[in-house]
């Protein structure tokens, strides 16, 4: 279960503490506790602040003139964002609408599952670490792999496409391969071991007490648990929702994989094409700041919303 | 107890439709270990055993494999000790700007990797460094050492100062106290955040693809070749991995288990 904790539980009990006092000789040894931030603060502004300002510089790059491909020259081309948003904003706006499909995908699919695992198999160590283990066991295989796994099930010929063809779910001629579908499935299975783990983690700290006392005050089963179990969970939906819809925003493993190239591209896929089969440095980076510029104001007004700042 | 569960039998069920959609892939990937494999191996075409026999027959595999450990073990080494100091000085020291080191370690996490590998390779390209194994060391340690903080942070804030108050009392250095006391206190929160770091660094494509230059991991070796289709020696070492890992976690499981009844 350790490697589930780190994941799962680390989320809340991570920011609950920092509001603690520190006290003994954490408090005392205060400047010697300092002294240890010091290299991991270093690496994170080496590599991860300076990049991302390089990055903000390259977004504003100029062509040079007559130059070859691939050569830019230090400039505050402005125009830069504009130009490039007017070009890319529909892969831009079917990242985010792909990523948000997914992401209510992977709670209704991982809500019932976390459930089962925490409540329903408590009090049984055994059942609840095998549903642990096969909740963690994707992270074990190749990624990569178990996409294309997906492309095999959601073939034409396979048996997922024909039935729901007989089942008259899909047309005769429809397909699921080489479609947004295929492209938000995929991106609802990877990430769904994301939303399990946190939902998992705050409906384990759940009191069943606090169920029966719902009972015995003559709540339905269903009143429960929209009046105690799902306010109680919160903290685990906003984690689980964090963690699938940032990564899913950004992937374009499964967008390439089991998309088509027209009308399944996501812009991960467009600033990977730009920056290696196009050298168009600017274009690419423009696109990253916005991606990270718009997660970040979404994100905030999500977690402001939620009421719960638990994440940082 | 009844009247307790909701939805009675239906829960359950949705549940384990979640379970057979999560396990379905893994399943893929195994069977197509088995597989008598033509120039793709996406159709099954019958039982072998052959590329189970020969595990490095394809060319490249191994050498991404081989690749993948190296990256994987460094970076989980410095990312998990960077990490560890990190966390232990954000739960325990008092300091101006804690909230800013905070944000710090949250905003790589909320980062797309799209954005980090772009960031990285932008960075790169302008120092003109020659991009490689150590381009992706370096990348994976960035994006590992987060998930390391808040891991091991969870563990930190669960440990009791008094403990080393104790130990200070029996006149220990705070050297001596945090090697004798605290450190072993921490280790298995840090023994999970090794092995988290080590399988975000393992699978990871998308950074690794950014900074690597003419570098191969296995992930990169596996998406690279679906275009031309993925020799199944590729699901036997995904395979062997998964069964090796399931092995390690089981086995973590009930020793610890054995631990606490003790």
């Amino acid at each position: 279960m350790s490697v589930v904790a780190a994941l799962g539980r680390s989320t809340h009990a991570g920011g609950a503490t920092d509001g603690a006092t520190p006290t003994g000789p954490g408090a005392g040894s205060g400047r010697g506790a300092r002294r240890l931030l010091v290299p991991g603060v270093l690496y994170l502004v080496a590599f991860f602040v300076v990049p991302v300002g390089t990055l903000l510089a390259t977004s504003l790059y100029a062509p040079v003139p007559g130059g070859e491909l691939g050569q830019f020259a230090p400039a505050l081309r402005w125009q830069n964002y504009p130009e490039v948003l007017a070009q890319f904003w529909p892969q831009l706006v079917r990242s985010f609408g792909f990523a948000g499909v997914a992401t209510v995908a992977t709670l209704l699919v991982g809500y019932p599952m976390a459930y089962v695992i925490a409540v329903r198999a408590r009090g049984r160590p055994g059942l609840q670490g095998l549903l642990v283990v096969l909740v963690v066991a994707p992270f074990f295989t190749s990624f990569i792999l178990r996409t294309i796994a997906w492309k095999q099930v959601l073939a034409d010929d396979a048996a997922v496409v024909t039935a729901l063809r007989w089942l008259h779910v899909l047309p005769p001629d429809g397909r699921l391969s080489a479609a947004p579908a295929a492209v938000v499935i995929g991106l609802t299975y990877s990430f769904l071991p994301f939303m399990v783990l946190p939902l998992y983690a705050s409906l384990e700290r759940l009191d069943p007490r606090m169920l029966e006392a719902g009972a015995d005050l003559y709540a339905t089963p269903l009143t429960t648990f929209r009046t105690v179990t799902l306010p109680l969970s919160m903290p685990g939906v906003v984690a689980g929702t964090l963690l699938t819809f940032i990564p899913a925003v950004g992937d374009y493993v499964n967008s390439s994989l089991l998309g088509n190239n027209t009308t399944t591209v996501m812009i991960g896929q467009v600033i990977d094409a730009r920056f290696f089969r196009l050298l168009d440095y600017p274009t690419a980076a423009v696109l990253s700041v916005v991606l990270m510029g718009s997660i970040l104001v979404l994100v905030t007004a999500y977690v402001r919303r939620a009421g719960t700042e638990e994440l940082v | 107890m009844s009247r307790l569960r909701l939805g009675g039998a239906v829960v359950p069920v949705f549940a384990a439709l979640g379970f057979v959609f999560l396990l379905v892939p893994i399943a893929y990937t195994v069977l197509f270990s088995f597989n008598d494999a033509g120039k793709t191996n996406l159709v099954w075409r019958g039982f072998t055993l052959d590329a189970w026999r020969n595990p490095c027959g394809a060319p490249r595999v191994c050498s991404a494999l081989v690749g993948s450990l190296q990256v994987g073990l460094l970076s989980t080494l410095v990312a998990t000790a960077l990490g560890t100091l990190l966390a232990v000085a954000l739960v325990r020291a008092r300091f101006r700007g804690r909230g800013a080191v905070n944000l710090l370690v949250f905003l790589p996490m909320a980062t797309p990797e799209v954005v980090l590998g772009a960031a990285l390779l932008s960075q790169f390209l302008s120092l003109r460094l020659p991009l490689g194994f150590g381009t992706v060391v370096v990348a994976h340690v960035m994006f590992c050492l987060s998930f390391v903080v808040v891991a091991v942070k969870a563990r930190v804030a669960t440990l009791d100062p008094a403990l080393e108050q104790a130990a200070a009392d029996l006149y220990a250095t705070p050297w001596q106290a945090f090697w004798r006391v605290t450190f072993p206190l921490l280790l298995p929160g840090i023994g999970a955040a090794a092995l988290l770091a080590f399988s975000l660094s393992f699978d990871d494509f998308i950074v690794t693809n950014f900074t690597s230059g003419g570098f191969t991991t296995f992930p990169k070796f596996v998406y690279v070749s679906a275009t031309r289709g993925i020799p199944p020696q590729a699901n036997v070492i995904s395979s062997a991995m998964f069964v090796l890992a399931l092995l390690v976690v089981v086995l973590v499981q009930i020793v610890s288990r054995s631990r606490r009844r003790r």
